[in-house]
């Protein structure tokens, strides 16, 4: 069976629907929860009894947000097993045990916790309500490193082993998959973000009591935990971001040269500050591939391999080879792809005839090519290349945005510690504004990394095409729509609650 | 002994009710909240993941070696179409 693009496409973008629709619930969640940890934590030191207020009235709101976001990433679980069957069988339980893990650590940390957390204030004593509190925080960000692990799986596949038997893919070394630096780098990159946007989010609120001139003092005080933690996330996320880069740049190659726009691989070579893609470029031309650009020299292969003069290779090296480098060719690749292909359906055919002789040899040749099994299916080698565009302008949304956040959450640190923030009408408008920048540049961050790794559902060896179940493509179509009304729908009532608790203020709440 | 641990027992049962009673029967805009959960878990399960989303492999084969066969049939076949088997 051949699978039509058009239904991987709808299955793609019903993917990234939902999945991004989950993503602007659960970021804020992972951050939110620490800033209230950190608020509770100075309420028990201090016993001042505003903190309380201030930790109960930013409780409430993450209240809201954990309410409609619950069980939004469920979908992407029913997507697996009708749309992409094909993906789920094979990553088998390297998948399954990761995401066991989370859900059972979700439903008892989080539930339990959760109730000791917003029904306990009266009923248990300050050290074990604040006690429950981190543990939520910890928790959620322990939910959120599974499934993490699982992605960081995808994009760089260790300690499994392939059964040509069952087509599934066997963990062989638990340790390896769970410190697999992809995921770790991931996990780390990905939780930080949230706590950014946590900080942007309870930072902007602040700024509109602050602008309405109601509850100054309250807001000074959320201002002040929110540019703290800001700022000290921020730079930790330039860290993160740092080493996400640089195992992009050992494993994933080409998402790094999409990333960049960089067709023709160079030492010392730069990172487009700003740019402007030429959409006339296409693969092995002499054509720029900016309009415009403005290049900071050596960074990229800094950012890349942590050394100024390292060779960062380029989509037209990683597509024609470059000896020099050692770097081999996709047609050489798919070449070792086909025969990968080939001798899988010769051991299952010898197999079938109790042929073990020839079988044996057969997986001998399969063995020797499995780790380029993905690119036997490809049709073409352009088919090895991201959309440039997407990756490129995607990854530099989402680190201009970073870099105005660090710059946010310095002066409105100053301005909060000096006291002078609710007279800085100006200051209070960029906080207040920034708040959607946040979520663009979460939403920036996913597509970067999993439109950048097209065309693969499990880098190198599964391609999305040979992912996706043989469903009628209507069906996906049709739910497709029901999904962007359902959570369009759940977000217009997350803004609109939001909104009502917001402007009841902390005293009303 | 026995009647000591039975009372602490009785007691922190009675304590965690209690913290969930007294929690859902205050909750003001908790109540809006859980009424949207419901909403949504009847949506997504009794009638999306219902209709619309049957687990394929589950529905279309019997065991896991049909199903094993099926995806091996499907990584196998490819090639064919790209005349390399």
């Amino acid at each position: 069976m051949e699978h039509t693009d058009l239904l991987v496409d709808w299955s793609r973008a019903q993917f990234a629907l939902t999945a991004l629709y989950h993503w602007l619930f659960v970021p804020l969640t992972l951050g939110l929860t620490f800033i209230v940890a950190i608020m509770e934590t100075i309420y028990v030191k201090t016993g001042d009894i505003k903190w309380k207020t201030t930790t109960k009235y930013w409780m409430g709101l993450l209240a809201i947000n954990f309410a409609i976001g619950l069980a939004t990433g469920i979908i992407m679980e029913f997507e697996f097993g009708t749309n992409w069957s094909n993906y789920s069988w094979i990553v088998g339980d390297i998948f399954g045990a990761p995401l066991a893990i989370e859900g059972l650590m979700a439903f008892f940390m989080e539930s339990t916790f959760f109730a000791v957390m917003f029904f306990g204030w009266e009923k248990v004593s300050k050290r074990m309500h604040l006690t429950s509190t981190w543990l939520v925080a910890i928790g959620s960000n322990l939910s959120a490193l599974w499934i993490l692990i699982a992605n960081g799986w995808m994009q760089h596949p260790v300690g499994m082993h392939f059964n040509p038997d069952t087509a599934r893919n066997e963990m062989q070394n638990f340790a390896e998959v769970v410190f697999n630096p992809n995921g770790v780098s991931k996990f780390l990159h990905t939780v930080s973000s949230g706590y950014v946007l946590a900080s942007l989010f309870v930072l902007g609120i602040s700024a509109w009591y602050m602008l309405k001139k109601r509850d100054i003092a309250f807001a000074r005080r959320s201002a002040i935990v929110a540019s703290s933690f800001g700022l000290i996330a921020s730079l930790y996320l330039v860290t993160t971001g740092d080493e996400s880069a640089h195992q992009v740049a050992l494993t994933q190659p080409m998402k790094l040269a999409a990333m960049e726009g960089l067709y023709d691989g160079e030492k010392r070579a730069g990172i487009i500050a700003f740019g402007v893609l030429d959409s006339a470029k296409k693969i092995g031309d002499d054509l720029d591939p900016f309009i415009a650009s403005v290049e900071i020299p050596g960074a990229l292969s800094f950012l890349g391999y942590h050394d100024l003069n390292a060779f960062v290779p380029g989509i037209d090296d990683l597509i024609n080879g470059n000896e020099k480098h050692g770097i081999m060719s996709i047609p050489e690749k798919m070449q070792m792809g086909k025969i990968a292909v080939a001798s899988l359906g010769a051991y299952k055919n010898f197999k079938k005839a109790k042929d073990s002789k020839h079988a044996a040899e057969a997986l001998k040749v399969f063995e020797a090519h499995q780790k380029y099994m993905g690119y036997g299916y490809l049709k073409k080698p352009e088919d090895a290349v991201p959309s440039v565009a997407l990756s490129f302008y995607s990854f530099h949304t989402m680190v201009g945005l970073g870099s105005w956040f660090i710059v946010l959450f310095i002066i409105s640190l100053y301005y909060t510690m000096t006291h002078e923030m609710h007279n800085k009408r100006w200051l209070q408008y960029l906080a207040l504004f920034s708040i959607p920048f946040g979520y663009v540049a979460q939403e920036a961050g996913w597509i970067t990394a999993e439109a950048g790794r097209q065309p693969w559902a499990i880098q190198d060896l599964l391609p999305v095409g040979m992912a996706t179940s043989n469903v009628a493509t209507t069906s996906v179509m049709i739910t497709f729509w029901l999904f962007a009304v359902l959570f369009t729908g759940l977000l217009i009532a997350e803004v609109k609650i939001m909104l009502t608790q917001i402007k009841s203020g902390p005293e009303g709440h | 002994m026995m009647r000591l641990m039975e009372t602490k027992i009785t007691h922190f049962f009675r304590s965690v009710y209690y913290l969930y009673y007294d929690g859902f029967i205050n909750m003001r805009v908790g109540k809006t909240l859980w009424l949207l959960i419901i909403i949504k878990l009847f949506v997504m399960f009794a009638i999306l993941k219902w209709l619309f989303f049957p687990d394929v492999l589950q529905e279309r084969f019997d065991n896991d070696t049909q199903r094993s066969q099926y995806i091996l049939q499907q990584l196998t076949q490819e090639t064919s179409s790209h005349g390399t088997h």
